[in-house]
């Protein structure tokens, strides 16, 4: 009986207490910094296009909403030619994030991406590409990986010995 | 003439008033369980989302009413309006103000007794009708609560009964001008507020629509007004049973400066915000804890509250 009463007592006392609610439209929540939210597409530092079009973004995908296609420019730089994200499929699991090879894809903490038409909700490469590098700023993948590509040979990447010539070393 | 152009107007004024206060009540009710859940409620609508009651009215009047094909038709439509007659009947003997009630009846409290009873049959009959498994196990235990709990619900009464010295809810007023009720009868009161949240199918006894095990007991498939009826006719019980508690152990209208009716609507308003507030803090009890708690502690309390009350009565 009198623990009936005591919590009567303390459901009462919440009368005096801050409401929890976020009144949304009018007010933001406020969202973590690694929030799992829209997924963009970033650039390196020199403003190339990051992703190489592995596949590894769509094949990690649960829910199969990611579909690419690779090709390669004269420089022999690997791209997408398109990069297509059904966002109406899309779980913001964030597993193409942690497949990412070359932190070209990105969850950023934006959720208000509500669309009338379902159709609208299907981004294309242009919608999904930012300016920016995101969340890792320095960072230009074929800089640092030993793939010789156009302007830039085996050997010259950073923190990279030139190539050596195993012939010559012989006896 | 004047005598019953007076009457009409009372009953018009009183039945509209309960009317729109039902639907308030949703209102009410949804804020204050907000509140004591550290949420908002309904908001949006209007001033303080008051509005949401109109919205509410339109919607359930414009949805569909079904029938299920099994359902047994005539008793599943009248199952329904026997709550609403039940409880607004109740609301005749109500003696709200000095010049303000329907009617002086010298047996008041039974009728209202009588009339509470009643609401037993809308519950049974729509988990009869209904013709589904978990409607009828609602029904069943709607009849078995409210019968059992029926019967010390009059018999707590009769304390206030043998101190007033009348069945006539006027006078057992008018008897609570030096000291109220609530304080000779606080036994009384307390059983009398479990009988009645019992009587309403309120929770923490609403085992009969209880959600989590019987989806929605014996209305589970009443829909559109039909649903909205049992609707106001639980919130129109949680008025009656409060404006009861006012009446026999809170004095009434009586009391100082503010006009009788205005001391009326406040009690009973403070009764209706606690009965919420056991909604929002109890847990459901078990059924066989429910019978067991009726028949084993709360009869015997009520006949001792009895004894007592007549014998100090009689030795003074």
């Amino acid at each position: 009986m009198f623990s009936l009463l005591r919590s009567m007592w303390y459901v009462f006392m919440h009368l005096f207490r801050r409401r929890a609610t976020i009144q949304y439209p009018d007010e933001k929540p406020r969202l973590a910094p690694r929030w799992r939210g829209r997924i963009v597409l970033s650039r390196d530092p020199d403003g190339g296009e990051r992703c190489v079009a592995c596949y590894l973004c769509a094949v990690a995908c649960p829910v199969d909403c990611i579909a690419l296609q690779a090709t390669q420019d004269e420089a022999g730089r690997r791209y997408p030619e398109f990069f297509r994200i059904n966002f109406s499929r899309c779980i913001f699991c964030g597993f193409c994030e942690e497949a990412c090879p070359t932190y070209a894809i990105q969850l950023t903490p934006d959720f208000e991406m509500s669309e009338y038409d379902r159709q609208n909700l299907v981004y294309e490469k242009e919608d999904l590409l930012i300016d920016g590098p995101g969340k890792y700023p320095g960072y230009n993948f074929y800089r640092v990986a030993g793939l010789a590509i156009g302007g830039k040979d085996k050997g010259e990447a950073e923190n990279e010995s030139p190539p050596v010539d195993v012939r010559s070393l012989l006896p | 003439m004047n005598a019953t152009l007076y009457a009409l107007l009372n009953i018009v004024a009183i039945l509209f008033f309960l009317l729109t206060l039902s639907a308030a009540l949703i209102w009410l009710e949804r804020r204050l369980l907000a509140a004591w859940q550290d949420r908002y409620g309904p908001n949006r609508v209007g001033p303080f989302g008051l509005m949401q009651v109109l919205a509410d009215m339109i919607k359930i009047l414009t949805k569909e009413d079904w029938i299920p094909p099994f359902a047994d038709r005539p008793v599943f439509v009248l199952a329904p309006a026997v709550i609403m007659v039940a409880v607004m009947l109740s609301f005749a003997v109500v003696p709200f103000a000095p010049r303000i009630g329907i009617v002086d009846l010298n047996i008041g409290l039974l009728f209202f007794l009588a009339m509470s009873s009643m609401a037993v049959y809308s519950t049974m009959l729509a988990g009869w009708a209904s013709n589904n498994k978990y409607a009828l196990l609602g029904g069943l235990r709607a009849a078995a609560q409210m019968v059992s709990y029926e019967v010390f619900m009059g018999l707590s009464l009769m304390g206030v009964v043998i101190l007033a010295g009348s069945f006539n809810l006027r006078d057992i007023v008018e008897a609570q001008r030096h000291l109220w009720f609530c304080v000779p009868q606080i036994l009384g009161l307390g059983i009398f507020f479990i009988a009645g949240l019992a009587e309403t199918r309120r929770l923490p006894f609403d085992l009969p629509e209880a959600e989590s095990e019987l989806i929605a007991g014996f209305h589970a498939e009443y829909s559109g007004m039909k649903f909205g009826m049992f609707f106001v006719g639980e919130y129109l019980g949680i008025t009656l049973i409060s404006a009861i508690i006012t009446t026999l152990f809170f004095g009434g209208w009586l009391g100082p400066v503010l006009p009788p009716v205005m001391w009326f609507f406040l009690k009973t308003f403070v009764c209706i915000c606690l009965f919420i507030l056991l909604r929002a803090s109890l847990p459901r009890p078990r059924y066989d804890q429910l019978m067991a708690y009726g028949w084993k502690a709360l009869l015997p309390l009520a006949l001792l509250n009895i004894v007592v009350t007549g014998g100090l009565v009689l030795a003074t």
